[in-house]
């Protein structure tokens, strides 16, 4: 080690934190080689498949496996009776069946599940399970759910959490009263990477080898060992590439059926559902229908709101006692509100299980709050920009738990950001052609080319939102992360080693980034992502930019004071002074700087740490607690055109401002802010499961209508940094907020063109179809 | 299921194919039969592109087309579009550009983008919306790939001016 002559430096090296290097698995990525959890085959494996309920509610009578048991080259098959352990699993509560076997309670539930030679021969063998069915009533109004008029569908009752919230004043009222009564339908994560997972038995079946595409590989296993009486210790989990999960993937699907065919045959199995199967065997996005009503000083200032949401879990309760709390502890939206009496619900049916999605409660929240906004807007005879800022809250006002934001808050730069972003020049029915033309692919219908240019309307409208992030409600939430260093002939290299799932948010980028900053060291290595190490908690709730990342610069942290220790010892100075400023170790008393990589030479350390966020608490019985961990805020403005005569929407541009605190990755950032805009269009205008009767009408992807290059429009985008002093990087999650107030900014522009049209459609509905705007 | 044997030409390679059952796509084929598995299989119904090959020069959707009727014919998937490590100027592009983020659907867009730009080396944005609006990202929300093709597209045309 020797003394170096380097001047400080001035701004962020590549690859550290701030600069947006490229993904450690891109170039796999696009080559084609990176490896997804359906890419992963063994030796000898075996293709499960799973036998699904076609009825929403219906009594198993019998079963009977000996036709397919009599096709070539079926292996095994499995049944409730074949559970060794627990026979229920769930994320909250453990209320779902790993097979039904005395009542199915929604169309796809799972039954049966067999392993077979070939994928066809085991689709083919499900045909050949006869199961008889009684066929009982099923729940399909949430409203039976409440009022107790229907019978229990599910031992644990049909209101799965009631909650209330209470706060201020509940006489208090206003000059001004909106209210308005508001429908979300249900929506489908979509990820491109259907549900795929390789089960390898050990020798003896004493436990088990899963390779899976999940979001969190030790919930997944503690589920997992619990339904097959192993020791957690005994499943472990190896973490396969993942195409997208946006909340599907934080509950179980086909985890445990493919163990059980696995140890069943000691041979490994594969299983991968098809589209239509996916449709079927996740959770979805909660339909709500939410009653709202807005007191206001004559100003627009809030006085009160009140509101009663209702929520639909499906037939098991996943994590809706979740989605229902932030859906109703955020009502009130990113405004001052002193006065609040909220009822939430979130109950069981018939319908297909819902969970969480990118959003979790406080998408279906904002589209209620938001509508109402611009009604109190008109009532108030103001702009709906001018109602927002009036008010918007800001940091150390109390939310109606009486939980006060002490994150930074900047609702108010948010939408003056937003509202300083050019409109679009793009002129109404877009630039005609050369040939003075009309661009018909411009126009709302695009393709179709039915949309007549002179009878276009642009409108322009607002949505702003707050989400939560990490988890609530006294939830141990903590991350773990590994660092250490080894030194080779070409210098020292950081190896990280963390379970947190990469579901293409970008954690494999960043995790390096906080290394090089925290280290000085450029070359860092990632660990297979397994659970060969503690939990890193779910990759969802906006939280492992803050949770993992936290965990990452705890243990480089604690390894660079080690580095420190080391030099100190060396060059007899002290190690509490010394900071690394880029690849040098700088001693401040002295002025002397130290190659990191030099000082690193000869040593090797290996440090794990765990990072927790500040402890949440219980709501009581109004309502009342500090339940949630901290916030993010964003503003959004759409710009829309509008063919009234057909109810054709064409969205033009999304503006946007979001408070990220600290942009540790710009380019990532704005990867996810375009990504969340897109699913929070896909809800406002084209995105919905359609459930007639309790069975699925639209689940493949010819008609459930996904937002594609031609539905998506530019986004303009600008980042507010204000570093969040709770958070360990400074940085707030970014996932969720763009998903959250695009799809109400989108509807009001929609409500906006139409006003200027002479049409007055209330729009009180998610997604907004062709006839709710033209018929 | 049969042990007749039909060769496909694929990346410039004769590949026999067995143990495929008539009507087998070619998605599957490629995949289950010759383990090429850079194509992906999110839709089986030709909306998603994420299956995108080139079958004598066509971009298709592998999952809708029967692999048995590509015999004969010229198949180039992901896999031979560029060799492993290093990755053609659209493959680097989408890496660059933060074109990236789950991946899954990206061997289906380098395929498709790779079609655009040899038949129109300099598309205009709705050129590129209307050509690419076969390919669903769930990620991204498709600005970083607009810009990923622009930026191949502004480079190609540097390099035919430069020559």
């Amino acid at each position: 080690m020797s003394i170096i002559d380097r001047p400080t430096s001035t701004g962020p090296r590549h690859g550290a934190l701030g600069t947006s290097p490229t993904r450690p698995d891109g170039v796999a990525k696009v080559q084609g080689t990176f490896e997804f959890s359906s890419d992963i085959s063994a030796d000898g494996c075996l293709f499960g498949a799973t036998l699904r309920s076609p009825y929403p509610h219906a009594r198993i009578v019998s079963i009977d496996l000996s036709a397919a048991w009599k096709i070539d080259g079926v292996q095994a098959i499995v049944t409730a009776e074949d559970v060794p352990g627990q026979l229920t699993y769930g994320l909250i509560s453990q209320d779902q069946p790993v097979f039904a076997s005395d009542v199915v309670r929604y169309v796809g539930e799972p039954v049966a599940a067999l392993a077979a030679d070939d994928p066809e021969v085991a689709r083919r063998a499900l045909d050949a399970i006869e199961v008889t069915y009684e066929l009982l009533p099923a729940l399909l109004d949430p409203e039976l759910a409440i009022n107790g008029q229907f019978d229990p569908i599910h031992p644990d009752g049909n209101v799965i959490r009631y909650q209330r919230i209470v706060h201020g004043d509940t006489d208090a009222t206003g000059e001004i009263v909106v209210e308005g009564t508001y429908e979300i339908g249900m929506q489908d994560q979509a990820f491109l990477g259907l549900e795929a997972a390789l089960a390898i038995p050990d020798p003896g079946g004493k436990g088990i080898e899963m390779h899976v595409a999940t979001q969190w590989l030790h919930e997944d296993r503690k589920q997992i060992a619990a339904c097959l009486g192993f020791k957690e210790e005994d499943v472990r989990l190896v973490l396969g590439g993942v195409g997208g999960a946006f909340g599907a993937r934080e509950d179980i699907s086909l985890q445990v059926h493919c163990s059980l065919l696995a140890l069943r045959l000691g041979r490994p199995v594969r299983m991968a559902y098809s589209r239509a199967e996916s449709f079927l065997g996740h959770v979805h996005r909660h339909p709500a229908t939410i009653w709202m009503r807005h007191h206001a000083n004559a100003d627009g200032s809030i006085v009160k709101i009140e509101s009663r949401m209702v929520f639909d879990g499906g037939a098991y309760a996943s994590t809706s006692s979740a989605v229902l709390i932030n859906a109703i502890t955020l009502a009130q939206g990113p405004y001052r509100c002193a006065n609040a009496v909220v009822d939430g619900w979130a109950v069981r049916t018939n319908h297909l299980p819902c969970g969480a999605m990118r959003g979790f409660g406080a998408v279906q929240a904002c589209f209620a709050y938001e509508s109402q906004m611009d009604k109190l807007a008109i009532a108030c005879g103001v702009g709906p920009l001018d109602i927002r800022l009036l008010n918007a809250m800001t940091t150390g006002d109390v939310l109606i738990t009486g939980q006060p934001v002490l994150n930074v808050a900047p609702v108010e730069e948010c939408l003056r950001e937003t509202d300083a972003l050019p409109l679009p020049d793009e002129p109404v029915g877009g630039h005609a052609r050369t040939d003075g033309s009309v661009d018909a692919m411009k126009l709302p219908g695009g393709a179709g080319r039915t949309a007549d240019a002179r009878d276009i309307v642009r409108g322009i409208g607002w949505g702003v939102s707050i989400k939560n992030l990490m988890y609530s409600e006294s939830f141990d939430d903590y991350a773990t992360a590994r660092c250490r260093i080894e030194s080779g002939p070409d210098g020292p290299t950081v190896f990280l080693k963390f379970a947190t799932a990469e579901v293409g948010q970008g954690f494999v980028t960043l995790a390096p980034q906080i290394a090089r900053s925290v280290l000085g060291i450029d070359r860092v290595e990632l660990d297979q992502i397994d659970t060969q190490v503690g939990s890193a908690g779910s990759t969802s709730a906006s939280r492992q930019t803050w949770m993992s990342g936290g965990a990452v610069n705890a243990a480089c942290e604690l390894v660079r004071s080690l580095i420190f220790e080391h030099v100190a010892a060396v060059y007899g100075c002290s190690a509490v002074d010394l900071f690394i400023d880029h690849t040098d170790v700088v001693d401040p008393t002295t002025g002397r700087r130290f190659d990191v990589a030099e000082a690193c030479a000869d040593v090797s350390f290996d440090e794990t740490a765990v990072y927790r966020h500040p402890e949440t608490s219980e709501i009581d019985e109004n309502g009342q607690g500090n339940c949630h961990t901290a916030f993010a805020f964003v503003a959004h403005r759409a710009v829309v055109d509008v063919d009234p005569e057909l109810g054709l929407v064409k969205v033009v541009q999304i503006a946007t401002a979001q408070d990220v605190g600290v942009a540790l990755n710009p380019l990532s950032v704005m990867g996810q802010i375009e990504g969340g805009i897109a699913q929070g269009l896909g809800m406002a205008v084209m995105e919905e499961i359609i459930q007639v009767d309790g069975v699925i009408r639209n689940g493949n992807f010819t008609d459930y209508l996904l937002p594609t290059f031609l539905d998506m429009p530019p986004v303009v985008a600008t980042l507010i940094e204000q570093p969040d002093p709770l958070a360990p990087l400074g940085a707030k999650g970014v996932g969720e907020p763009p998903c959250i107030s695009s799809t109400p900014a989108i509807v009001a522009a929609i409500r906006d063109a139409l006003a200027q049209a002479g049409i007055d459609a209330p729009l009180n509905r998610v997604p907004v179809r062709p006839g709710d705007i033209c018929l | 299921m049969s042990n007749e044997i039909f060769t496909l030409h694929v990346n410039g390679e004769a590949r026999p194919v067995r143990d495929s059952w008539l009507g087998e796509n070619l998605l599957d084929v490629l995949r289950d039969r010759l383990g090429l598995m850079g194509s992906k299989g999110a839709c089986e119904q030709g909306e998603c592109g994420s299956c995108s090959v080139l079958v004598d020069g066509h971009l298709v959707c592998s999952c809708l087309v029967m692999a048995a009727s590509a015999v004969g014919q010229q198949v180039v998937t992901i896999e031979g579009v560029a060799p492993v490590g290093t990755p053609s100027d659209v493959q680097q592009a989408f890496v660059d550009a933060g074109a990236v983020q789950c991946g899954f659907c990206t061997p289906g867009l380098i395929m498709a983008v790779h079609d655009l730009l040899g038949r129109t080396p300099d598309p205009d944005d709705t050129e590129i919306r209307e050509e690419l609006a076969g390919n669903i990202c769930r990620c991204t929300g498709y600005g970083r790939i607009i810009d990923a093709v622009q930026q191949v597209a502004l480079a190609r045309r540097a390099d035919r001016s430069g020559s």
